[in-house]
């Protein structure tokens, strides 16, 4: 097995070693009945090239985005990525090795995650960035937990522009930990429609910009609200190449900023590994979840970067720890964080313009088909259209035509009676050709 | 898993007569924060000029610079690559890091993870359009029961912790349903620090269970706090001494009879896959760490991913969305209806971490069940191997009968020394091997936890071993000074992490 270095002879040297007549000798201790006598029944083992191509035979099975027009967004975005991102995070250094807990050998990892933070926290407006979550989502859960801890009120308010996804995932956490939540019904420009839900209870609330249906929103008057009634904001933001374009959390007042770092540097992947964004205030900082990296010095005075405030953790605290989390997302933040220095301030600047024009020329041909009016008031790269039919018929009778035309937002939330809503996105990946083949396809298909 | 340094926080501590640590060395180049370089005009990125202003946003935007240098290129490509040879990594030396499993990362699996129809694959495409990928989370879920003898799996888990939630959330939800709320998990002394944090997440008090003489669960103490308000006892097996539960055929009777759940922690399933399935063990749940035994890279602290394989009992009520075959083929079910009522959630936006799916499932086709065996066999023999060789000049913590895929080491034989386990460590790390892992588990003094996987040969291992024996030899003959300045080779010499966590500096600033 081109895996397995050891040989036949070097078996038997090594058994003999060990004192042991057999292999079978040192699983003495499983017992009997839970032996298995031989392999189990799976196919046995394959050369490269034979798993090459049963992998690629299920790889054909499947559209790329890339391979036509495509148009979906809701928290999942398809940027185009530098090559060198990728060859850099195949690095062996990078790709195999663990979490830096000895620093004297992994000065690597840690100057990138001291970087990543510093990153985070320019994008986000916020002081402190941790070394990143999973994802966006469970980020956001994540930030609830933490919210209850820094207030000791066991309520969220969750807006009805929260991704469902994300609303899911926070209250299959919250719950079980016993914080409330209040989710408001899904609503396309009702952001501050969190302010009313607000009591003495209330712990945080939990707002999206751009939210699930592309709406832009300055919350800064939701900060506001929060901030009176001893509450704290959560901003959430699934895009983000938006950070390049619109108002920091942090300016508008959030005190907790959590992001989906994906369109950075990540591919979509299905669904993951993605990489979530975490950063928040000063004050908030020893209840973070997650690793923090920090700037220190060695026994020569020289500057180098450890993992820090570990007394957070569950490996010291154990049951009282902060979070249960052991892992961050450390080849897709290495990813998300060459992106953004290939980029810089400049990049990304232009990078979101060309998102927000392509989203607007979308908008202009889609709006121009009969019956197709678009919901989202002010967007970035992603917007609603209500068509005047279900919107999953529609995006399915366009997959014959090689059309990937968006998520229907029942997909996302089946029960918000939004069956004639399309979330429809355009990226820096989207060609004027792909806009225009979309549009004369929807205007035949709504015919 | 993380376990290393606890309660051991290192401070500097220069030994007078210590070889002075070069600055700069040969190919090891100082490199500055990208914030240091000038960059703030700069980006190494060409795209066209937009064609529209964001008039429309009028109020929204951004108005002071973001604060981020660019690079070009060339500069990027020297920055990452600089900073990465100041890293150890598997593939350039025996990373023998006790419960962290880390093991080769074969490539092609990488590649396989990039075809574009794995890698440009939106979560929310029409199913039609993602046959392939559903075929591959079929797979997956195939070889992992069959691998295991469980009937279900709830692949979302982003991470070990993550599938611990899963399967807590999961055991949760199976005694509400039966209106038998119950309030307390066991856990015994040496498990991850992650089982008691998750179990506390998941609204359970936590009480431990005591250890024997022979590093195993104390069957006579769990059947003493075993009784209606235990809701589950997680067990890692192989535990965290590297040893088999002997007994854990009466520890998931004793757990059932009081109406509780077996969770096993399967972190240490690398130790027996293809020889011991799980579910023939009694268990109702138990996370795998993807990155451990089906080897996706850990890529400097993850991504992981922590699929739970789940009892009759338990499947019900795992995690949306589900994997489901219909008349169009496979379909995410995704919301609280029809088989998935019973569901206990959701655990992450979409569908869990698909690029590790990919990895994972090449791994097991290249091995195949034969070889996934070989697996299991030849990691146990290279740990019994380390724990053979060093034993004649360290002490093992548990001498007698063999340990599973790691070797546990106490620090008996460096009394009087002077010397401690973080000195032997740092030392470990001049000898050019990234250390093992220490000081965990707890329930062992100045614990040393060498797990060498299956992927060493034996000259690497023979290596590691002739250089931890001229440690010991050094340490036995007095010579303090070359352990306490330890490491002198590496980039840097100890880091001050008392410092760092008094005033923590976490971002460059002006």
């Amino acid at each position: 097995m081109r895996y397995l270095p050891l040989t036949a002879a070097d078996r038997a040297e090594m058994l003999e070693t060990v004192g042991a007549s057999s292999i079978d000798d040192l699983f003495s201790d499983v017992p009997a009945a839970a032996r298995l006598a031989g392999p189990v029944e799976l196919p046995t083992r394959k050369g490269e090239l034979d798993v090459e191509r049963a992998m690629s035979r299920l790889a054909a099975r499947n559209r790329p985005a890339g391979a036509g027009p495509f148009f979906c967004g809701a928290g999942a975005y398809r940027h185009h990525v530098p090559a060198s991102v990728d060859h850099l995070i195949q690095r062996s250094e990078f790709l195999t090795s663990y979490t830096p807990y000895q620093p004297e050998i992994a000065q690597g990892t840690l100057q990138v995650l001291f970087e990543f933070q510093t990153q985070v926290s320019a994008l986000t407006g916020l002081p402190v960035a941790n070394a990143s979550m999973y994802d966006g989502s469970t980020a956001c859960a994540e930030a609830v937990m933490m919210a209850a801890r820094v207030t000791r009120r066991g309520k969220a308010v969750l807006s009805g522009g929260l991704h469902p996804h994300y609303a899911d995932a926070t209250w299959t956490l919250a719950h079980t930990a016993g914080v409330a939540t209040t989710r408001l019904p899904a609503a396309v420009d009702a952001e501050a429609a969190v302010i009313e839900a607000i009591d003495a209870d209330t712990a945080c609330v939990v707002v999206q910009t751009p939210n699930v249906f592309g709406t832009v929103t300055d919350v800064s008057k939701i900060a506001e609200a929060a901030h009176a009634a001893g509450a704290l904001l959560v901003v959430v933001t699934t895009e983000a190449v938006s950070f390049g374009l619109l108002k920091s959390p942090g300016e508008m007042g959030a005190d907790i900023a959590v992001a989906e770092g994906q369109s950075i540097g990540n591919a979509l992947s299905f669904g993951g590994p993605y990489v979530g964004l975490f950063a928040c205030r000063e004050p908030f900082l020893r209840q973070m979840p997650g690793r923090l990296c920090g700037e220190t010095v060695d026994a020569e005075g020289r500057r180098g970067f450890v993992l820090t405030l570990s007394t957070r953790e569950q490996h010291i605290r154990r049951e009282k720890a902060t979070s249960n989390i052991c892992t961050n997302s450390g080849l897709c933040a290495l990813a998300f964080s060459i992106h953004m220095t290939l980029l810089g301030q400049t990049g990304l600047k232009r990078l979101a313009e060309v998102n927000h024009a392509r989203a607007r020329r979308l908008d202009a041909a889609l709006t121009a088909v009969a019956g197709v009016q678009r919901l989202t008031p002010r967007f970035f790269n992603e917007f609603a259209v209500r068509l005047p039919r279900p919107a999953a018929a529609v995006v399915d009778a366009l997959v014959a035509r090689d059309i990937i035309a968006g998520v229907p937002f029942a997909r996302l939330d089946p029960v918000a009676g939004m069956d004639d809503v399309l979330l429809v996105c355009a990226t820096e990946t989207t060609t004027p050709d792909d806009i225009d083949a979309f549009a004369a396809a929807l205007a035949e298909e709504l015919r | 898993m993380n376990m290393l340094n606890v309660g051991r926080v290192t401070r500097s501590e220069l030994a007078a007569d210590a070889p002075a640590a070069p600055r700069a060395h040969g190919l090891i180049q100082e490199e500055p924060l990208i914030f240091e370089l000038d960059g703030w005009d700069k980006t190494g990125v060409d795209l066209d000029e937009a064609d529209l202003d964001a008039g429309d946003l009028a109020g929204l935007t951004r108005e002071a610079p973001i604060g981020l240098p660019g690079l070009s290129e060339p500069e990027t490509l020297r920055h990452y690559v600089r900073l990465s040879q100041k890293n150890h990594a598997i593939d350039l030396a025996m990373y023998p890091l006790g419960s962290c499993t880390m093991k080769h990362n074969p490539r092609l699996n990488e590649k396989m993870a990039r075809l574009p129809g794995f890698a440009d694959l939106h979560p929310l495409q029409p199913m039609a359009t993602v046959q392939g990928a559903l075929a591959v989370m079929e797979q997956l879920t195939h070889w992992l029961r069959t691998l295991t003898g469980m009937p279900a799996v709830a692949l979302s888990p982003k991470a070990g912790a993550h599938g611990e939630f899963c399967g807590l959330m999961a055991i949760r939800a199976a005694h509400e349903a039966r209106g038998d709320a119950r309030r307390k998990v066991l856990v015994p002394t040496s498990a991850h620090g992650t089982n008691p944090a998750t179990a506390a997440l998941a609204g359970y008090a936590v009480q431990e269970i005591a250890q024997t003489d022979d590093g195993r669960v104390d069957l006579a103490d769990l059947e003493a706090k075993l009784g209606p308000d235990v809701a589950a006892v997680m067990v890692t097996n192989p535990n965290t001494c590297g040893l088999f539960e002997r007994d854990v055929l009466e520890i998931a009777r004793l757990t059932h009879a009081a109406g509780a759940y077996f969770y096993c922690d399967g972190a240490n399933f690398n130790a027996i896959v293809g020889r011991v399935r799980p579910g023939d063990l009694g268990v109702d749940a138990m996370h795998i760490n993807l990155h451990k035994t089906f080897s996706t890279p850990h890529g400097g602290g993850g991504p992981g991913a922590g699929p739970v394989v789940l009892s009759a009992a338990l499947a019900p009520f795992a995690p949306r969305p589900w994997l489901v075959a219909g008349e169009h083929g496979l379909a995410l079910a995704e919301h609280g209806e029809g088989e998935t009522l019973q569901a206990f959630g959701r655990l992450c936006a979409f569908q869990g971490q698909m690029g590790m799916y990919v990895r994972a499932l090449s791994y097991m086709l290249s091995h195949g069940s034969d070889g996934l065996r070989q697996v299991a066999e030849d990691a146990v023999l290279n740990a019994n191997y380390v724990k053979a060789r060093l034993s004649e000049a360290m002490t093992p913590a548990f001498p007698d009968g063999p340990c599973m895929h790691e070797a546990l080491f106490d620090d008996a034989w460096l009394n009087g020394a002077g010397v401690t386990t973080l000195d032997i460590a740092k030392a470990l790390i001049d000898q050019g091997f990234h250390p093992m892992t220490m000081y965990f588990p707890l329930v062992v003094h100045g614990a040393m936890l060498i797990e060498p996987t299956e992927t060493e040969p034996k000259r690497e291992i023979d290596r590691f071993c002739d250089a931890m024996l001229e440690l010991a030899a050094a340490a036995q003959a007095g010579d303090v000074a070359r352990f306490k300045g330890a490491p002198f080779q590496a980039p840097l010499r100890r880091l001050d992490e008392t410092a760092a966590a008094r005033k923590p500096r976490l971002r460059w600033t002006p």
